[in-house]
């Protein structure tokens, strides 16, 4: 009985919790829009349409104006890293905007729930929201970790499934745009094919058979085959990798269009994928119980999904060595190993060990030029992050890493002069 | 320049531009030789001597034709809109070295904002400052200006010097906040000088060797170390440089304009000199995106604007015609020293304000002198009060009659404007403070942190950089038609958004009206932290010196969509205020010294190192000539004086005082030869667990050595290793702290990454910051320890005891023989020594609390992390504490008795959750306050100290923070803490009054 009425609170219009934070019904689901940061347009632009497959109308925030940031800091302590800044800001300036009618959305916004202080950003944005005047939003916590959930967005494994899907297109699709942008010669040919694959894929999406994994590698080969027939004028140019904190690491709007800015200066950009974070986050939960002695189940089904997924990445990558004109990704099982020598792989707040062994991986793989991209003051990586570059460049003479802060006032000359003598040195070693 | 001839063969002119920060430099070869160069400022007009320089390198050409190429930050921007050959700056320099000297090991060029090391062997390794290492020229700029010297009077007087002061060597504010103390303390300017030099030194090899030692042959490039010997010479005595190992090239100052040259020579294009010169003459560079509308848009908007605020004002009469009573009051800021003589009817008989040049006696002294001569027989002064940074200095020297808190001093003054003041804003050169009054009382205070400081002397002495006085750049502020958006941050980093902002072609209008927005968001959102106009109040008094800016009060009006009250005295309020209060003394006649005395009045100071306690402060002794003498830069009273009361105060409880005791204990250990030895750094997460490892070591059989409480020597001998600078403090001591322990030859060093602190209960989660979970890893990558000394530092659960047994057998047999029977044993012992640890500071705890209460003394929280207990770290704060008579208690001394559930934020680190649990106990107990003690780049506090503050501040309690780092102006922690007194005082009179 009492089960009941809680049920039927729950499809109630307008709730709040004990704490005075907005709940999201599962009435609430039917006509509310979600509202997401833009983290990697490339990708969430895929993940937009399978979130509205699951059944949630979505919008992403691809807002770049410059009082982003501006908003951000009049909402969020000063000391709080940039990505906090950035996401809360650009809420905060959607809704001050009133773009989309503040009665019926939602935001969504994505937590970690490791000893980062990134697992606090949820709760920042819901005191940011009180302090601007929007508590009544609904604030949704997208996380893999069992933090609190709302009950009108509860994804079922199968949409988790689903959207992982979406990132291991974004991840190929981005890899290879990378790979071509610099040499076509005919300009906005790479742009044009991705833009013609994300349609195509998006269109797939209604027809569930479309994601059985037999299908989506079939679509893989086809990616990847279309990619190779864009023409390209292969001369040599400096390839630079980019690691990092993750948003700063992926967004636009937070590094400064890196990637563009790269391309514009004659380097071939390689990111490592975003599939690479989702099989650290599993991975890590095997770790935890080799070293801690807990948690033994999660470890289990952790190491499932992490096997998984990994065998997706070596079909991905034997379909890129097949076809034989593109760098493929380093499979995670190297990526683990890499680390081996620098950093323990209990280091695992933020992006932890990752990002030791992101950067090995690219220097093992040829890609000796480096950009540590961060937040200003980012506690995981002093250690992950500038604690190993002494290491990595004893180890690997030719290493040519910069670390550049990012942040809602360090100056963008200074960044790109850091970045333009990484560029020097890298196209002296060209030579 | 033989080597160069050999690079630049073609007799085509090759020249090299380098424009950065501050200066433009010139560099022509003509057949290989520099024929000309130059080095010059520009002033932020970088067209106007761009076009001159090549005006005046056009009669060296033949036949007018040129190969040119740009560096430099400021280069860029112009090589971009020309469409020029542009080579990066450091890599020019490489580029040149190799060329010229390539023998070089090393070489250090400090440029105006950027600093760059480049180290030559096992491959190139080129480093830049990051983005939080604050200028260096433009530093030596900022300091001289702070000092009332030019540069060259800077630079002679440090070679004079006798010692150094330690200045915080991150950053141009955080320097700031330290010399300050210094010069009002009286330290001598010839030192002063030499130990900011000495920062720069610091700040180089902290920041950019990173761990890798800067030696053989080390080349020295850029202005500043051309121009300045003194720094010459900190470097090469700081490096340990002989003679020919460190060079100091003809050409150093123009080094990467020669380098640019090089690069040039292998360009292909020639280009016509004439078309330079008229290309770069209608250069636009115009692209800035980021402002704001203009302050006022017409001249009548302004004198409206300006008779509105006419209208607070403070009376003047003329002095020579008065007879009768007078009140003094004096307000020793920071920067500058003001002072006020009233007349019976609160009229301003004299008044001063002005720089206090670094020795706010002499124009102390002088003021008084000027005033009796005015004043004659004809009028006595009846009472005087002092306020501000230097008050007890002023009140010792002069004999005034009473000191008060500066919170009071302001709000006195403003409820002579408004009695109805219900909120206080005061931008001052260095502080910003604001208060909010309640029921007639101050009833919070928020004070802005070291690391923002810096505001109003900020656009001072910027407006001084660009020859500008500061009455000019705020009116050319006025009618700036786009004021550019700078942001709000520390003024460091707005230093670098404002020369930003010059390469895209703001004007100094622009510029000065960006300024003074930034001052008032910096106030806004950084220190008050408020985002609404409602929660300021309805009758806003503005105060302090930089509200004397048209610009920063019309930005502050606008910002807030409100109209305030700006009295006319602005800048005088503190010392107004004194002078109210010194009428409510009801003195006869002050005890001021007189004409006579004033005359005969001299001072000389000294440095000593106080021998009182381990601390060693550097005290300054002020003698004047009567024989007394005044003591600054003491943390306690201990060893200046023992008068009652303070032997009183020594009795006083102090918690953190309590664990240093124990930790003295605890570091005591039977050395035995036979047996291995385990060297435990104490930092970080080992103030908390210690006494586990300790107790747990010792029963498998080692020697447990502890590397001692931090001292700055320890600091400085691992500083060379420091691979992040803007991670915190009790960080970065960790590298000094291994490095004593390899010096004492332990067999291995323990630190073990934990991921999770001991489990509390009362939070979401127990994480440790990542910072004191894994710092071991750095540590272990960037010290080069000796081989035979192993680094232990194992992933542990230590909350979980078969786990943990299982995971230290595995680790410790990995390194030396274990009786592997007796690993369960020493565990339980060691954990049971922790929880008898815990509890032997709680029961403490409970004391202290009884004693607080028995003797209605408040009791205060220093709600920190265990490892603030370390001098070196909190620089004895709570000592500071105990002098002004509070109970310390530290945040684990309270007993945790339920998890707390209603907090707005993920509760999941153990050390925070213990100073939430201290806010809601603070919040529950009358006589029991809170102060947060806050690491500089602590990230997790970002998050903690709004919540504290909202969690006591809904309990009505009053929130304070003390942001400290490497070095902390005790002067400042001390008026924060008085402040707070003076309002606990202030509420418990209005309570017993309401009764």
């Amino acid at each position: 009985m009492r089960e009941k009425s809680k049920q039927s609170k729950l499809n109630s219009e307008v709730l709040y919790d004990e704490n005075g934070d907005r709940i999201f019904t599962l009435e609430n689901k039917k006509d509310y829009t979600l509202l997401v940061p833009s983290m990697i347009p490339l990708h969430f632009r895929l993940i937009k349409n399978m979130l509205e497959k699951i059944g949630y109308k979505v919008q992403m925030l691809d807002e770049r104006t410059s009082s982003i940031a501006e908003t951000g800091l009049k909402y969020v302590h000063n000391d709080t890293c940039y990505p906090a800044t950035l996401v809360i800001g650009q809420f905060i300036e959607v809704l001050q905007s009133n773009k989309y009618d503040n009665q019926k959305v939602a935001l969504v916004i994505s937590q970690t729930g490791g000893g980062c202080r990134a697992s606090n950003y949820l709760y920042l944005l819901k005191k940011a929201l009180k302090k601007a005047g929007f508590g009544y939003v609904p604030v949704l916590s997208f996380n893999l970790s069992g933090l609190k959930t709302q009950p009108g967005f509860k994804l079922k494994v199968a949409d988790y499934l689903n959207l992982l899907k979406c990132v291991m297109y974004g991840d190929l699709l981005m890899l290879l745009k990378n790979q071509c942008e610099p040499y076509e010669v005919v300009e906005g040919e790479t742009i044009k094919t991705v833009n013609f694959w994300i349609e195509v894929l998006n269109g797939e999406f209604a027809n569930s058979k479309n994601l059985k994994y037999g299908h989506i590698k079939k679509n893989f080969a086809l990616i990847i085959d279309s990619f190779a027939k864009i023409e390209r004028n292969i001369v040599p140019k400096a390839k630079v990798g980019i690691v990092g904190e993750i948003f700063v690491k992926y967004s636009p709007l937070a590094n400064n269009d890196l990637e563009k800015f790269l391309v514009k200066e004659g380097a071939e950009v390689y990111v490592p994928g975003l599939t690479d974070f989702v099989l650290y986050s599993a991975y890590n939960n095997v770790v935890d119980a080799k070293l801690y002695g807990e948690k033994k189940v999660v470890a289990f089904v952790s190491n499932i999904l992490y096997k998984n997924i990994l065998k997706k990445q070596k079909d991905i990558i034997k379909l890129i060595e097949k076809q034989g004109s593109f760098n493929p990704p380093t499979s995670f099982d190297l990526t683990i190993k890499a680390r081996e020598g620098y950093i323990n792989e209990g280091m695992k707040m933020g992006e932890g060990w990752l990002l030791t062994s992101e950067m090995i991986e690219l220097i093992e793989s040829g890609i000796n030029n480096i950009i540590c991209a961060q937040p200003f003051g980012c506690l995981p990586n002093h250690i992950a992050g500038k604690g190993m570059m002494k290491i990595i460049k004893e180890k690997n003479p030719k290493a040519n890493i910069v670390a550049i802060d990012y942040d809602a006032s360090a100056s963008r000359i200074n960044q790109e002069n850091r970045i333009k003598l990484m560029l020097s040195n890298a196209r002296e070693n060209l030579e | 320049m033989k080597a160069i001839r050999d690079v630049i063969k073609n007799d085509v002119a090759v020249l090299g531009v380098d424009i950065g920060s501050t200066t433009i430099k010139f560099a022509l070869f003509i057949g290989g030789d520099l024929k000309f160069s130059s080095y010059k400022r520009h002033l932020s007009n970088v067209k106007h001597y761009l076009c001159e320089g090549l005006k005046e390198i056009k009669p060296f050409l033949s036949d007018g034709k040129i190969k040119i190429a740009f560096s430099g930050s400021a280069g860029l921007g112009m090589a971009n809109a020309l469409n020029l050959p542009f080579v990066q700056e450091v890599f020019a320099t490489s580029e040149l070295i190799k060329t010229v000297q390539s023998d070089t090991n090393v070489v250090i060029e400090l440029g105006g904002e950027d600093a760059k090391v480049i180290f030559f062997d096992n491959g190139t390794d080129e480093r830049m400052n990051g983005s939080c290492a604050g200028g260096t020229g433009a530093f030596i700029d900022q300091m001289a200006t702070l000092m009332n010297l030019t540069n060259e009077q800077l630079d002679e007087l440090s070679l004079k010097s006798e010692k150094i002061y330690p200045i915080a060597s991150r950053c141009g504010v955080f320097a700031k906040t330290d010399i300050q103390p210094l010069l009002n303390q009286g330290a001598k300017k010839e030192d002063i000088s030499a130990s900011i030099y000495q920062a720069i030194v610091n700040q180089t090899i902290t920041g950019l060797a990173q761990g890798r030692e800067i030696k053989g042959k080390v080349m020295f490039l850029g202005g500043p170390l051309t121009f300045c010997k003194g720094l010459q010479k900190r470097f090469v005595e700081t490096l340990k440089l002989t003679d020919e190992n460190a060079i100091f090239p003809s050409f150093s100052r123009v080094s990467v304009a020669i380098g640019t040259a090089i690069y040039a020579s292998k360009q292909d294009n020639e280009f016509l000199i004439d078309e330079l010169i008229e290309n770069a003459n209608n250069v636009k560079i115009n692209n800035l995106s980021n402002t704001t509308m203009p302050l006022f848009f017409t001249n009548d908007e302004y004198q409206r604007f300006k008779e509105r605020h006419f209208k607070a004002k403070v009376d003047f009469t003329a002095i020579d015609n008065y007879v009768g009573n007078a009140y003094l009051g004096i307000d020793c800021g920071s920067t500058t020293t003001k002072l006020v003589l009233i007349s019976e009817d609160n009229k301003i008989l004299f008044n001063f304000y002005n720089s206090n040049n670094g020795n706010p006696l002499e124009v102390v002294k002088e003021q008084l002198l000027k005033i009796y001569d005015i004043i004659g027989n004809r009028i006595t002064i009846k009472g005087s009060v002092v306020t501000g940074y230097g008050e007890e200095l002023i009140k010792n020297a002069f004999n005034i009659d009473d000191g008060l808190v500066e919170t009071l001093a302001h709000y006195t003054s403003a409820k002579h404007f408004n009695p109805k003041v219900d909120y206080i804003l005061d931008i001052g050169g260095q502080d910003i403070k604001c208060f909010k009054i309640k029921r007639d009382a101050i009833d919070t205070i928020s004070l802005n942190e070291a690391c923002s400081s810096g505001c109003g002397s900020f656009l001072e002495t910027f407006a001084k950089s660009l020859g500008i006085e500061m009455k000019e750049f705020a009116n050319l502020a006025l009618f700036a038609t786009s004021p550019v958006d700078l942001g709000s941050r520390c003024t460091v980093f707005m230093n670098s958004q404002v020369k930003q902002a010059q390469k895209d072609g703001a004007t100094v209008g622009d510029i000065s009206a960006g300024l003074s927005i930034s001052v008032v968001k910096n106030a806004l959102y950084k220190v008050i932290r408020e985002t609404s106009a409602e929660n300021l109040g309805n009758n806003i008094v503005v105060q302090g010196g930089t509200f004397l800016n048209d610009a920063v009060l019309r930005a502050f009006e606008r910002e807030i969509g409100k109209e305030v009250i700006r009295p006319n005295i602005a800048g005088l309020m503190g010392a107004y205020g004194c002078a109210l209060q010194a009428k409510t003394l009801g003195l006869q006649k002050s005890n001021i010294k007189g004409q006579e005395e004033l005359l005969a009045f001299t001072h000389t100071s000294k440095m000593l190192k106080c021998k009182g306690c381990g601390n060693g402060c550097n005290l300054t002794i002020n003698l004047f000539n009567d024989g007394s003498r005044f003591i600054s830069g003491n943390q306690c009273e201990k060893g200046i004086k023992l008068g009652e009361s303070s032997a009183d105060k020594l009795q006083i409880p102090n918690l953190y005082e309590f664990k240093r005791e124990k930790f003295r204990k605890l570091m005591q250990c039977d050395f035995d030869q036979g047996k291995n030895t385990i060297g435990i750094p104490l930092s970080l997460g080992m103030y908390e667990l210690a006494p586990l490892w300790k107790t747990l070591f010792e029963e498998l059989g080692f020697n447990v050595v502890f590397s001692g409480f931090t001292t700055k020597k320890m600091y400085q001998k691992g500083q060379y290793t420091i691979a992040s600078d803007t991670i915190c403090y009790p960080a970065k001591v960790m590298h000094g702290h291994i490095i004593e322990l390899v010096e004492r030859e332990v067999d291995a060093i323990f630190y073990p990454s934990l991921t999770f602190n001991i489990n509390e209960k009362s939070g979401d989660n127990c994480y440790n910051c990542p910072v004191v979970a894994y710092y071991a890893e750095l540590l272990d990558k960037n010290l080069n320890l000796p081989q035979k000394i192993k680094f232990i530092y194992p992933y542990l659960n230590i909350n979980n005891l078969r786990e943990l047994k299982k995971e230290l057998k595995a680790e410790l047999s990995k390194h030396f023989q274990l009786d592997k029977s007796k690993i369960k044993k020493a565990i339980e012992k060691g954990i049971n020594a922790y929880y008898l640890w815990k509890q032997d500071i709680i029961n403490e705890g409970k004391r202290a609390l009884k004693y607080a209460q028995d003797k209605g003394r408040y009791a205060l929280i220093l709600a920190g992390r265990p490892y603030h207990i370390d001098n070196e770290i909190s620089h004895g704060i709570d000592k500071c504490a105990t002098s002004l008579g509070f109970v310390v208690l530290s945040e684990d001394s309270l007993e945790i008795t339920e998890k707390l559930n209603n907090l707005k934020v993920l509760n999941q680190w153990t050390f925070h959750s213990r100073m939430y649990n201290s806010a809601i106990f603070a919040s529950k107990m009358q006589n029991v306050e809170i102060v947060q003690l806050v690491s500089f780049g602590c990230g997790l506090d970002a998050i903690t100290t709004d919540e504290i503050k909202s969690i006591l501040e809904s309990n009505e309690k009053l929130y304070t923070q003390l942001k400290i780092d490497e070095i902390t102006n005790l002067g400042a922690v001390k008026i924060r803490l008085r402040s707070l007194k003076g309002v606990l005082d202030e509420r418990k009179k209005q309570a017993i009054k309401t009764k």
